[in-house]
């Protein structure tokens, strides 16, 4: 599907935030941002929702936590249950404060790392991808707002850079995508 | 948008903008490396490659070519670990203890630090490996099946949990810290000129287009990272302190044992972030970002924590004596007035007295004072080690059996030699990786960079009134 893209660069994230408020307010949708260091406040107004990475860690957390306790119940309880200075391991109960470290430790391990790698994935930044944002300024000191016209039919092209021009923008750039 | 009170020192002093920032970090990477670091790098790969011999030595030849008897078992190897695993704990401490407790001062350390734990960490890992011997069955610490029936580890050994403890704090300090670095590696590869560079900082940026839902999630990750890795930093040496404290070695079966090796931790790491940082800021010229106030805050802590090992020593002592236990006495007695007393007085002086000197505003102001007492301490706390590990048990029950440790050549040489290594790899670090979180510091700029605090306060009311 043809489709036209607006990119309004401008040069500070509160220019960027104050004109995005305004843009939003005129009922355009603003597709992306891209900025050197995170916006805050930009997310409700251009409508970004939390990201719910966080459940993802707690479940991944809870995983570890029970393969950590599952594994242990069986290799110290049921499989070879030790006997050391004659001390017997009993019930996976009564040894249980013997495990709290490595619980933890692997509790810990598996949110780091789960929560990590699906952020990653998400992302879709792994090594050797693409990067994709608009310019390379923006990784350093520059801030851009993109439009596509398909999500703004009730406006014209021209109408639209019209609005933009109005919020403080220091460069308008536009590319056709196939 | 986060507001600083006007009397506060900025962070980040001059007139910066946010190009600025970026420069001021990439410029030492993209410039040839001056004469020193060259220098500097060449002394460090020459002790490390000393340090890797002396290693391999060992393991060609077996764990006796080091100084240890039947009575000390544990010496140097153990004092090292420890002594490196504690200097690794100022990075995550930094960056996740400080992001919770939203110290903004941290962003100018936390990159260089985080850095330091990871190679501090790599450094103490060795020595447990090297330590097994037999180095080739290092996977025999996993619970793997295996032929022996499955013949499991013990989980009930505080070794075994160090194991554990160990490496998630390394795989998770790792992931952390590259997770940081992902953005900043974006910016260099959006603006380094030289074809090779630019083809790794693309690989290192994973494709990084810094869209706002990845600054969504990157901000989430983060935060959840500090949450995790907050409880990580204190069990890991409180971990460490159990391989001791759950012993039955007088002056090892202590109670106290695990928050005075967390403070201890934090005293070492903070000396060790302070002696490089001193010397970085001045190398790459980052005078701006990281200065009086930073090392001030730096030495508050060093000054705290220092107050609280030293709580720790009399407190061991007190109780030494009160517990009317004659060989737990005796221990303690040992320590002060025994063969070792150098070494203990060493520690005292180095620990507690001279961080009570930060008390002085002056001193804790004074770079070079401060550089000296960072050293000083890092001395201390080694000392600190091989006082509990080798005093506890160079004179054991019997006293027939009572002996002394002599450093061998093979001691010393695998000691200087991962300080070596260490070196090497953060002077690496400082040549290649942005040695600031760049994305962070200019999420501050404008609440305290300095242009933009002394801008009057009806010009910064207009900003503010259009923001949330």
């Amino acid at each position: 599907m043809a489709d036209k893209v607006l990119y309004a660069m401008y040069d500070d994230d509160d220019v960027l935030k104050d004109g995005a408020k305004k843009l939003v307010a005129k009922g355009v949708r603003i597709a992306e941002v891209f900025s050197p260091f995170p916006i805050h406040g930009i997310d409700p107004i251009i409508g970004v929702k939390q990201t719910r990475l966080g459940i993802m860690s707690f479940i991944y957390g809870l995983t570890g936590l029970t393969l950590a306790t599952i594994g242990m119940r069986y290799f110290m309880i049921d499989d070879w249950p030790m006997n050391i200075g004659g001390k017997p391991n009993g019930t996976y109960l009564e040894n249980m404060l013997a495990f709290i470290p490595i619980t933890f430790e692997f509790t810990v391990l598996c949110a780091a790392h789960g929560m990590s790698i699906t952020y990653l994935l998400r992302n879709k930044t792994l090594p050797g991808m693409k990067a994709d944002n608009p310019d390379p300024r923006t990784t350093d000191d520059k801030f851009v707002m993109e439009l596509r016209l398909s999500e703004n039919a009730q406006f014209s092209e021209d109408e639209l850079q019209a609005m933009l021009k109005e919020t403080g923008i220091i460069e308008l750039d536009q590319k056709e995508l196939k | 948008m986060h507001k600083e009170s006007a009397i506060r020192e900025p962070l980040i002093l001059g007139h910066k903008t946010y190009h600025d920032i970026t420069d001021d970090v990439c410029k030492p990477i993209e410039d040839k490396a001056p004469k020193m670091w060259y220098v500097l790098f060449t002394i460090a790969a020459i002790i490390g490659l000393y340090g890797v011999g002396t290693i391999l030595y060992l393991l060609g030849t077996g764990i006796g070519v080091w100084g240890l008897n039947k009575t000390v078992g544990w010496a140097w190897d153990i004092t090292n670990f420890v002594w490196w695993v504690g200097i690794g704990h100022a990075g995550t401490l930094i960056s996740a203890v400080l992001l919770l407790f939203r110290q903004k001062w941290r962003m100018a350390i936390n990159r260089s630090a985080e850095a330091m734990t990871i190679f501090a960490v790599f450094m103490a890992g060795l020595f447990p490996l090297i330590h097994m011997g037999r180095i080739w069955m290092a996977y025999w610490v996993l619970p793997l099946p295996n032929q022996f029936g499955s013949l499991w580890v013990n989980f009930n050994s505080p070794l075994l949990w160090d194991v554990f403890a160990i490496s998630t704090y390394l795989s998770v300090s790792v992931v952390f810290w590259y997770i940081g670095l992902i953005p900043d590696f974006a910016t260099l590869r959006d603006r380094v000129k030289n074809p090779l560079s630019k083809k790794m900082y693309t690989l290192m940026a994973f494709g990084w287009s810094g869209r706002a839902k990845h600054w969504n999630r990157f901000e989430l990750v983060s935060l959840v990272l500090a949450g995790v890795a907050t409880p990580l930093v204190f069990s890991v040496h409180s971990i460490v302190s159990f391989d001791f404290a759950t012993s039955v070695i007088p002056g090892w079966h202590t109670t106290i044992f695990p928050p005075y090796f967390v403070a201890g931790a934090v005293f070492s790491g903070f000396a060790m972030v302070q002696t490089l940082m001193l010397v970085m800021r001045k190398a790459m010229h980052l005078e701006a970002y990281i200065h009086t106030r930073h090392v001030e805050y730096m030495n508050i802590v060093i000054m705290v924590t220092g107050s609280i090992v030293g709580v720790a020593y009399l407190t061991e002592l007190f109780v030494s004596w009160y517990s009317g236990v004659e060989y737990e006495s005796y221990a303690f007695i040992n320590r002060f007035s025994g063969p070792y007393w150098w070494a203990y007085w060493s520690m005292m002086t180095c620990n507690v007295i001279s961080p009570q000197l930060m008390w002085f505003k002056k001193l804790r102001r004074s770079l070079l004072f401060t550089f000296i007492i960072s050293i000083v301490v890092n001395i201390g706390m080694w000392f600190e080690r091989f006082v509990i590990i080798v005093t506890s048990i160079h004179r054991d029950y019997l006293p027939s059996s009572w002996s002394m440790f002599y450093p061998t050549h093979i001691d010393i040489g695998i000691f200087v030699g991962t300080i070596g290594l260490f070196f090497v790899f953060f002077l690496l670090f400082a040549r290649f990786f942005p040695v600031l979180p760049l994305n962070e510091l200019k999420t501050i700029l404008k609440s305290s960079g300095e242009s933009y605090k002394n801008q009057s306060d009806d010009h910064a009311h207009g900003h503010e009134s259009n923001n949330h």
